[in-house]
């Protein structure tokens, strides 16, 4: 079924031959809201390779959501080392760190963060126009895309005029434009009733054996059950990882 | 593809929120324009007005005016009257090479009729080259008096507009006979209507002219009331004077450094002053008109961190799916430009009609103040400020906001509600 979401094998090699593509070294994460100091996260160490379904679980407040946003570059860590793909990422411009949110990586949000004005072709279109794609080429995989996510007949629709299953099928269509290395998922099934839950989660696992990276922050049992690699973060710490 | 696209791409996606408050700023932005426009519009037409009125005078000349000496020189004491004749006219026009053209001026007050109409009037004897020098231009069928008229001494005149206007009425005062203190006299031209800012002795349109050899031999005056003359440039101006006194310092025995001894009117200096002072209200007029827009350029920064405020959201979203910085502020910097220059249309649109309308009224309206005002006139350098006052304003007015919207971490923003 998920034929194209295939990436060509682009996560088999990296720079430093290892496999790793997320390398997380003594990640710290320290809010400062005035007179009060929160440290979210206070030594983070974790890997996940090129193929890895990793799931991050843990209480709310345990800073999971802290650790997606470093991980994905919408926030940058006060200490400790991030290198994706082996390179540093604390040493990229913002203009880099936009492309490589645009590249490399793909978010699926609990909330779905589509651009409520946007069709939702017009909002799976939008990574490849930031990406400079092509109009042509830029329509036909937006088009393949939403035909993957069963959704071809729903393209030309607003975010409002779908159920909440589909807005997420567009968020994962909208992930996957730029065929990205990684793909973070923050409580993808959290918005959902348990239905349209265990469609998203069976798109993960199709996402998965085409060969993707994941990287997927839960609540919910179900997936964390079903991924091969769970990790527990309590309190800024990872406390179990298995 | 490529950046600019992307950037419209955006803005398509962000104009669609605040309209009502969209539709304020326009309108704000609209009466800063019109009032920009207006000002300088008023500032131009001042300024022509001026520019006319002086050259109506005559342009790049100085008045001379026989004074009494204040110094000293060559045995003689201070205090001595100089009097002037036409022949130190051509002394002077041979004598310095900056002068171009000069004449002698006599003036009187005699009395003008003709039939049964008459009038008190200046009548002034000058050479030919008075016209040129001081902007007589016949009307349409008339001339100047000539060279042959002041070699044969003829008594031929040449009436001040207003003057022909109060003897013959509505009559052809060409080829008719005019009595000057009861010596007949033929109309030969009238002058051409013009406006005229400088002058001594009474508007030119209220005088007439007859040749100063004739003057001499009917009146029986030889001494100038005074000179004028003229250089080719403006610059040549200070030089011209001061070689006009040396020269005639020699025949007259005057220390030529001697201030009183040639009372000088410089035309040149003068219109320079005028011209700072037009450039003084054009600029006072300007400043007024951009605060005014500046009012509304607050307005499109106000709306635009409105925007940024109500799409926080969804720019960190966009941030979040790889959209660089300037993609973002671009998009913010293009509505805000756009809805800048569309007020600024309509109010360069409306300010014109305005404009054109008030330029229509005042060319009806037959008023000495009015007439003074000038014309109101939208020029290119008007146009040209007023858009490139818009264009400065629109730019503000996004990037100022827009700056706001990617200053955030998009981790942060997506958080925001």
């Amino acid at each position: 079924m998920f034929g194209h979401f295939g990436n060509g094998g682009k996560n088999g090699g990296n720079g430093n031959g290892n496999g790793a593509l997320v390398e997380l070294a003594g990640i710290r994460k320290v809010y400062e809201t005035g007179p009060v100091t929160v440290e979210a996260l206070s030594g983070v160490d974790l890997t996940v390779r090129a193929g890895e379904f990793v799931t991050v679980v843990g209480p709310s407040g345990s800073g999971k959501s802290t650790l997606m946003n470093i991980v994905g570059c919408l926030d940058t860590p006060t200490g400790g080392s991030y290198r994706l793909k082996g390179e540093e990422v604390g040493r990229f411009t913002l203009d880099r760190l936009a492309e490589v949110r645009n590249r490399r990586i793909g978010f699926v949000f609990q909330n779905f963060n589509l651009l409520p004005q946007l069709s939702a072709f017009e909002n799976v279109e939008l990574p490849l126009l930031f990406a400079g794609m092509a109009t042509r080429a830029r329509r036909e995989r937006a088009e393949e895309l939403l035909a993957e996510v069963g959704l071809a007949d729903r393209m030309r629709h607003k975010p409002t005029e779908l159920s909440g299953g589909q807005m997420q099928r567009v968020a994962i269509a909208r992930a996957l434009a730029c065929r990205p290395d990684l793909i973070l998922a923050d409580e993808p099934t959290g918005n959902l009733d348990s239905g349209s839950g265990r469609d998203i989660l069976h798109v993960f696992e199709d996402l998965w054996q085409a060969g993707h990276t994941l990287l997927v922050i839960t609540h919910d049992p179900a997936i964390a059950q079903r991924a091969p690699r769970s990790v527990t973060v309590e309190d800024g710490r990872i406390v179990a990882d298995n | 593809m490529n950046a600019a696209s992307v950037i419209l791409r955006l803005f398509r996606s962000a104009a669609k929120i605040q309209r009502k408050r969209m539709v304020m700023t326009v309108m704000a932005i609209t009466w800063g324009t019109i009032s920009i426009v207006l000002l300088l519009s008023f500032g131009e037409g001042l300024k022509r007005s001026m520019v006319d009125g002086w050259a109506g005078m005559g342009t790049g000349i100085a008045v001379i005016w026989p004074g009494e000496t204040s110094k000293p020189y060559a045995g003689f004491p201070p205090g001595r009257d100089l009097r002037l004749l036409q022949e130190d006219v051509d002394l002077v026009v041979a004598g310095v090479d900056e002068i171009t053209a000069a004449t002698g001026e006599i003036r009187s007050r005699p009395q003008l009729a003709w039939g049964r109409v008459s009038v008190n009037k200046n009548v002034i004897g000058a050479h030919p080259a008075y016209g040129e020098l001081r902007n007589h231009r016949p009307a349409e069928g008339g001339r100047f008096i000539n060279e042959l008229d002041f070699r044969l001494k003829r008594r031929v005149i040449f009436l001040g507009d207003e003057l022909a206007k109060n003897l013959f009425g509505e009559h052809e005062p060409l080829g008719e006979t005019v009595q000057v203190n009861q010596v007949p006299f033929l109309v030969v031209g009238v002058m051409q209507k013009k406006k005229q800012m400088g002058m001594y002795g009474g508007p030119d349109a209220d005088h007439a002219v007859i040749p100063l050899s004739t003057y001499e031999a009917v009146f029986g005056r030889r001494y100038l009331s005074n000179l004028v003359f003229k250089v080719a440039e403006p610059e040549q101006m200070e030089r011209a004077k001061k070689r006009f006194n040396e020269v005639l310092g020699v025949k007259y025995r005057f220390d030529p450094t001697d201030e009183r001894a040639m009372y000088v009117w410089d035309t040149v200096k003068t219109q320079q002053t005028g011209r700072n002072i037009i450039i003084g209200i054009e600029v006072f007029l300007g400043v007024i008109g951009a605060l005014t827009l500046l009012i509304g350029g607050v307005g499109v920064a106000n709306i635009m961190y409105a925007v940024v405020r109500h799409r926080t959201r969804e720019i960190a979203i966009q941030m979040a799916l790889g959209a660089r910085r300037v993609y973002v502020m671009g998009a913010l910097v293009v509505e805000a430009t756009a809805l800048t220059f569309i007020g600024g249309g309509i109010g360069i649109g409306v300010g014109v009609a305005v404009v054109e309308t008030l330029a229509f009224v005042q060319s009806k309206v037959d008023n000495e103040a009015m007439q003074f005002l000038g014309q109101p006139t939208f020029s290119l350098p008007v146009a040209l400020v007023t858009v490139l006052l818009l264009g400065a304003l629109g730019l503000l007015a996004g990037y100022f906001p827009s700056r706001r919207a990617v200053a955030v971490h998009p981790a942060q923003a997506l958080r925001y509600e």
